[in-house]
């Protein structure tokens, strides 16, 4: 299991060929209350950095985008009752949707957790 | 000059204070070329009474509809409106406030919001309604960026129903957007036939009720018919006292409802400001375009309300936004809700109810005139009569006698040979005396 | 609880022994429920008499479910909306420094004017024959527009500020058409300072967005507009002043470049009343620019609307603009309604004419005002905005240092930092002592944005005291007085209202309960 992160703090943890999206801790708490996601059809295809997701905190409305390409196995249906998980446990319960890889390298261009924390010392 | 409290001394304070010696210093961002050296050529300033007089002259020249036998209406009418509406919305507090963006002080135009959207959703029968829009036309064309934003489809099939205005609105934002538009073929004898033109690419069908020409629709066909293909029913109205006796859209099927508001609460204004009426479905509430007014609590858990889910607003979206709208008809909104509270189910019935016998008696009074003949089967409070001559310039011949006599159709359909038809409005104001002038006076100027 | 024993504005200057009333109400301040809590749909405040037995033309399609409206009686529907209305401030009742929203005094003379029967009560179809003095007031406002702005045509009728950028948009989009060009030329810039109504506007004309950023001045830099200018450009959307409350000093520079690169100058006027008998937009190259009337000439907001946006054109636009418009010939005025009369016209935006009872009220402050007064209002305005600048500039920071504004001055969160505290904070600490907070975080070019437009409206001793109040509440939050912040408002209507849960779970109409 591998957790790889975006410039756009998505982040992938990829279990057998299947990723788990989401954002991550620091993207929820720069958007604030998140009151709503938005999400794809199961079964739709995506290609690595296109936006597959939307968030809507109160003052805020962000794209998420796909950090690797493939297909759209899943989506977490507890968000649309329940967008506050996305706060409360971002890389937990509040995942976003499940992607099947279709090209496994991509992962190599992402950044690892170290690199991750290192570019948001930058950023912040 | 009056409206100005800073005298020449406080000026001159003020701008040591500030540490320039001259106003000018303050513009002097503005290139030294393009600054105005002297004043506009434009008149100098007038008092209270001489604007009175220049406003009132102008007023003078026009022909008041409460001064004359009135029967213009075709998406405007003329309602009474209580002086108690009046007086209200020219409270401080409702005249000069903004929107309510800081929720703790405008608690005042935040419920008046919350219970106007109560209202339109009641009136419509839909799930909910928005804080308005500037006018009916305009409502339409955002419910028909809705629906092709909701199909992801983008051709709106707009019935030979809808005001000819409205059709050519859309038609104007759908050629900006690139989206395809069919505008069917005047529908004198709503007989149009939605079957054969609604496919798998149409988004929308635009249908109004009581539509352009007066006819009731029942749109529960044309609702079946989107439904069938997934395109969506917008239905649309011009005359919403027409609500407390009509089926509401919302009861046959319609997804989006865009009406003009207009008839209660506000006065004719020679066009605006009027007030665009928006409702949809629970499902669809996330694509509805304009401000929302929803209910919360405050840090005391008392009730409040606030302005909410305003992520899909222009000041957040910017370019992806749902819509481009910033302002609603804020004051024309509170006019209509508190006249829809004075009336109430009961009185709003009644209305109506006196609108629809009124128009009944005209169109009995004109159906026996020699040479005139009345096209609709239904109507509400306004129809359309075919008659011998030209319907332009037999209306203007009426005013010239005193009679605001209707709308001539080729003044909104030229060159349609629709040169007979007239459409007559009566509403609540009309009475019997004002019929019998409108039927002679008709009858003076035909060709027959 | 925020409420801390330290500071509890409750108890001052309020040493009374209730601290909950039965009512909920606290004296003037009173609690009201909504109509459907109070009325009943069988009641109504309107006497009509049923109409006498008639047949009814409504074949099939009569109403058979109520629209569930309660009633109110005349007395009581009063009362509801006077006590509603207490609960709001305004402008008739003190300062409303809302930066880029002007809010200035609404003269009420333009109330009794546009409501003149006349005016009033005239209907958008009658014939024109009828409504000559209406259309005269349309040409002579227009006659006002044009010469205040410079400009050769006006287009009357978009129905607020947003409608004219969008109709502005549409005249562009019409003009490059009309030379063959539309595929080629797609692409707006607007700078990353602007209204979010600029890029839904273009957006909603068809055209695609993309972003200029600001030099550390807050103004645009010619040389990364020029960078952008390609052949796929079709026009810039520039507010000028700016939304920082500046004057873009390069902005003939910028409006050669953008002629020069094939494209179209659209101006946001919303902050023409900075400027106006003091430079003329057509003088500065712009080609369109809305006018809020409801800013520049003192219509009422209204709670938020309506509005009225009429856009002045230039020359190279002016035959595209929309139906209708006015002509007058030897027989009077004459509306062009029609695009068969006017072939170049980009078409219709709104049904009828435009905000005839805006105009009229906009007419009417500008007789009042004049050419000198209209000029000693933009001075007037700017004055006082540069006056609560000079005054507060000690303790608040400015995005641009210590530079002259127009019309409003932008301060930002630099200085509140070190308190914890946050704009919001400040902006709802202001509400206790009575003040309506300035624009807070717009615009969005500047972190944590509070952006004060006092207008020519307040005399220098309600500048005073509201520079005062500022000078105390910014003293307290550097002291950490915090809880004067961070629970604040505690002496309005309502506290701070959970906006999360709003829009978690929209409540967007009243339900009967348990129904």
């Amino acid at each position: 299991m591998t957790t790889r992160y975006t410039k756009s703090h998505e982040y992938v943890r990829v279990e057998a060929e299947t990723g788990v999206v989401g954002i991550t801790d620091y993207a929820q708490a720069q958007l604030g209350d998140v009151v709503f996601v938005e999400l794809p059809p199961a079964g739709q295809n995506v290609s690595k950095g296109a936006g597959v997701a939307t968030v809507e905190s109160v003052k805020a409305a962000s794209e998420v985008n796909a950090p690797v390409s493939g297909e759209v196995v899943e989506v977490n249906s507890a968000l649309a009752d329940s967008p506050g998980l996305v706060n409360e446990d971002p890389t937990g319960k509040g995942w976003f949707l499940k992607i099947k890889l279709s090209d496994a390298v991509e992962l190599e261009s992402l950044m690892d957790e170290d690199t991750y924390r290192e570019f948001l010392k930058a950023v912040s | 000059m009056r409206y100005l409290p800073l005298n020449d001394e406080d000026r001159a304070d003020m701008l040591a204070r500030i540490g320039v010696s001259h106003i000018d210093a303050l513009f002097a961002d503005i290139p030294k070329a393009k600054r105005l050296e002297q004043d506009l050529d434009l008149p100098s300033r007038k008092t209270e009474m001489e604007v009175e007089r220049v406003l009132s002259r102008l007023a003078a020249k026009n022909v008041a509809a409460g001064s004359v036998p009135f029967f213009v209406g075709a998406g405007a009418y003329k309602h009474h409106v209580p002086a108690t509406v009046d007086h209200l919305i020219q409270r401080s507090e409702f005249l000069t406030s903004y929107t309510p963006y800081q929720p703790e002080i405008s608690q005042g135009t935040l419920q008046t919001i919350f219970e106007f959207q109560t209202q339109v959703a009641g009136l419509t029968s839909m799930d909910a309604a928005n804080a308005s829009m500037y006018d009916g036309s305009t409502a339409t064309v955002e419910a028909v960026a809705m629906a092709h934003r909701i199909t992801k489809r983008r051709k709106a099939i707009l019935s030979g129903g809808l005001h000819p205005h409205y059709a050519e609105v859309v038609g104007t934002y759908s050629a900006m957007s690139g989206d395809a538009v069919v505008v069917l073929p005047p529908d004198l004898f709503a007989a149009e036939n939605l079957a054969g033109v609604v496919g798998d690419e149409t988004s929308c069908v635009v249908v109004q009720n009581p539509d352009f020409f007066g006819n009731l629709r029942d749109l529960s066909g044309a609702a079946a018919t989107c439904h069938a293909k997934g395109a969506l029913l917008i239905a649309v109205f011009t005359e919403v006292v027409s609500l407390g006796l009509v089926k509401p859209p919302g009861a046959m099927g319609a997804d989006i409802v865009a009406g003009e508001g207009q008839s209660i609460g506000n006065r004719l204004n020679f066009g605006g400001p009027y007030v665009g009426l928006f409702a949809t479905k629970s499902k669809y509430l996330r694509q509805m375009p304009g401000r929302l007014c929803g209910e919360t609590v405050d840090a005391s858990g008392r009730r409040g309300f606030v302005l909410t889910l305003s992520t899909r607003e222009q000041h957040i979206r910017r370019d992806k936004a749902t819509s481009n709208i910033c302002t609603n008809s804020g004051l024309a909104s509170l006019a209509f809700s508190i006249h829809l509270t004075l009336l109430g189910d009961a009185g709003l019935r009644r209305l109506a109810r006196v609108n629809h016998a009124n128009a009944v008696a005209l169109a009995d009074r004109l159906a026996a005139v020699k040479g005139v003949k009345v096209l609709n089967e239904t109507f509400f409070n306004e129809f359309t009569i075919k008659i011998a001559g030209d319907a332009a310039e037999v209306v203007r011949r009426m005013a010239e006698q005193g009679v605001l006599g209707g709308v001539p159709v080729s003044r909104l359909l030229p060159d349609k040979g629709l040169d007979d038809l007239i459409l007559a409005a009566s509403t609540e104001i009309n009475t019997d005396a004002d019929r019998v002038i409108y039927t002679k006076t008709l009858q003076g100027n035909l060709s027959c | 609880m925020l409420m801390q024993q330290k500071f509890d504005p409750q108890a001052v200057g309020s040493e009374a022994p209730v601290a909950k009333t039965f009512t909920g109400n606290r004296g003037l301040e009173t609690e009201e429920g909504l109509i459907f809590e109070t009325g009943r749909p069988e009641n109504t405040g309107v006497d009509l008499d049923e109409p006498l037995p008639f047949k009814h033309r409504l074949g099939s399609l009569e109403r058979q479910e109520p629209a569930g409206l309660p009633g109110l009686s005349e007395p009581e529907s009063m009362r509801h909306y006077v006590r509603l209305s207490r609960l709001n401030y305004a402008i008739d009742a003190g300062i409303y420094p809302l930066g880029s929203c002007t809010m200035k005094h609404n003269p009420r003379l333009n109330e009794a004017m546009a409501r003149l029967p006349g005016f009033a009560d005239i209907h958008p179809l009658q014939p024109q024959s009828t409504v000559q003095g209406a259309l005269e007031l349309i040409a002579e406002l227009a006659h006002w527009l044009m010469v205040m702005t410079g400009m050769d045509a006006v287009a009357m009728s978009p129905r607020a500020g947003a409608h004219g950028e969008a109709c502005g948009m549409m005249a562009i989009k019409a003009a490059i058409a009309a030379k063959g060009e539309d595929q080629a030329r797609k692409i707006v810039l607007v700078p990353e300072s602007a209204h979010g109504t600029n890029p839904a506007s273009a957006a909603v004309a068809g055209f695609e967005v993309r972003t200029v950023p600001a030099r550390p001045d807050g103004t645009l830099d010619p040389a990364e507009v020029m960078r952008r200018l390609g052949p796929d450009a079709a026009a810039i959307m520039l507010t000028n002043p700016n939304t920082c409350g500046l004057f873009e000093k390069d902005v003939v520079e910028l409006a050669a470049l953008v002629h020069e690169a094939g494209a179209y100058f659209y101006c946001d006027g919303a902050n023409f009343n900075a400027i106006m008998g003091k430079t003329r937009p057509g003088d500065l190259g712009v080609d369109a620019m809305h006018i809020n009337l409801h800013k520049t000439f003192s219509t009422p907001h209204g709670g938020g609307g309506p509005g009225a946006g009429p856009v002045v054109l230039s020359s190279r636009l002016a035959p595209f603009a929309p139906v209708p418009f006015l002509r007058r010939d030897k027989g009077g005025f004459h509306l062009v309604e029609h695009k068969s009369e006017a072939p170049d016209s980009f078409g219709r935006i709104a049904a009828f004419h435009g905000q005839m009872g805006m105009f009229v009220r906009a007419f009417a402050y500008m007789l009042s005002h004049g050419a000198d007064g209209l000029r000693q209002a933009a001075e007037d305005a700017v004055l006082n905005a540069n006056y609560v600048r000079a005054c507060l500039k000690d303790l608040m920071s400015g995005p641009f240092g210590d530079r002259l504004c127009l019309h409003e001055v932008l301060f930002d969160e630099t200085w509140l930092r070190p308190t914890g505290l946050t704009t919001v904070d400040f902006a709802k600490a202001m509400i206790d002592e009575g003040f309506h907070p300035m624009t807070i975080y717009f615009p969005l070019v500047v972190h944590g944005a509070m952006l004060i437009e006092p207008t020519e409206s307040e005399s220098k001793a309600s500048l005073d005291l509201f520079i005062a109040a500022l000078r105390d509440l910014a003293l307290a939050a550097k002291r950490g007085e915090t809880e004067r912040f961070v629970g604040a408002p505690y002496l309005a209507p309502r506290r701070r209202l959970d906006e999360t849960r709003a829009a978690r779970n929209p409540i967007l109409k009243w339900k009967k309960p348990g129904g």
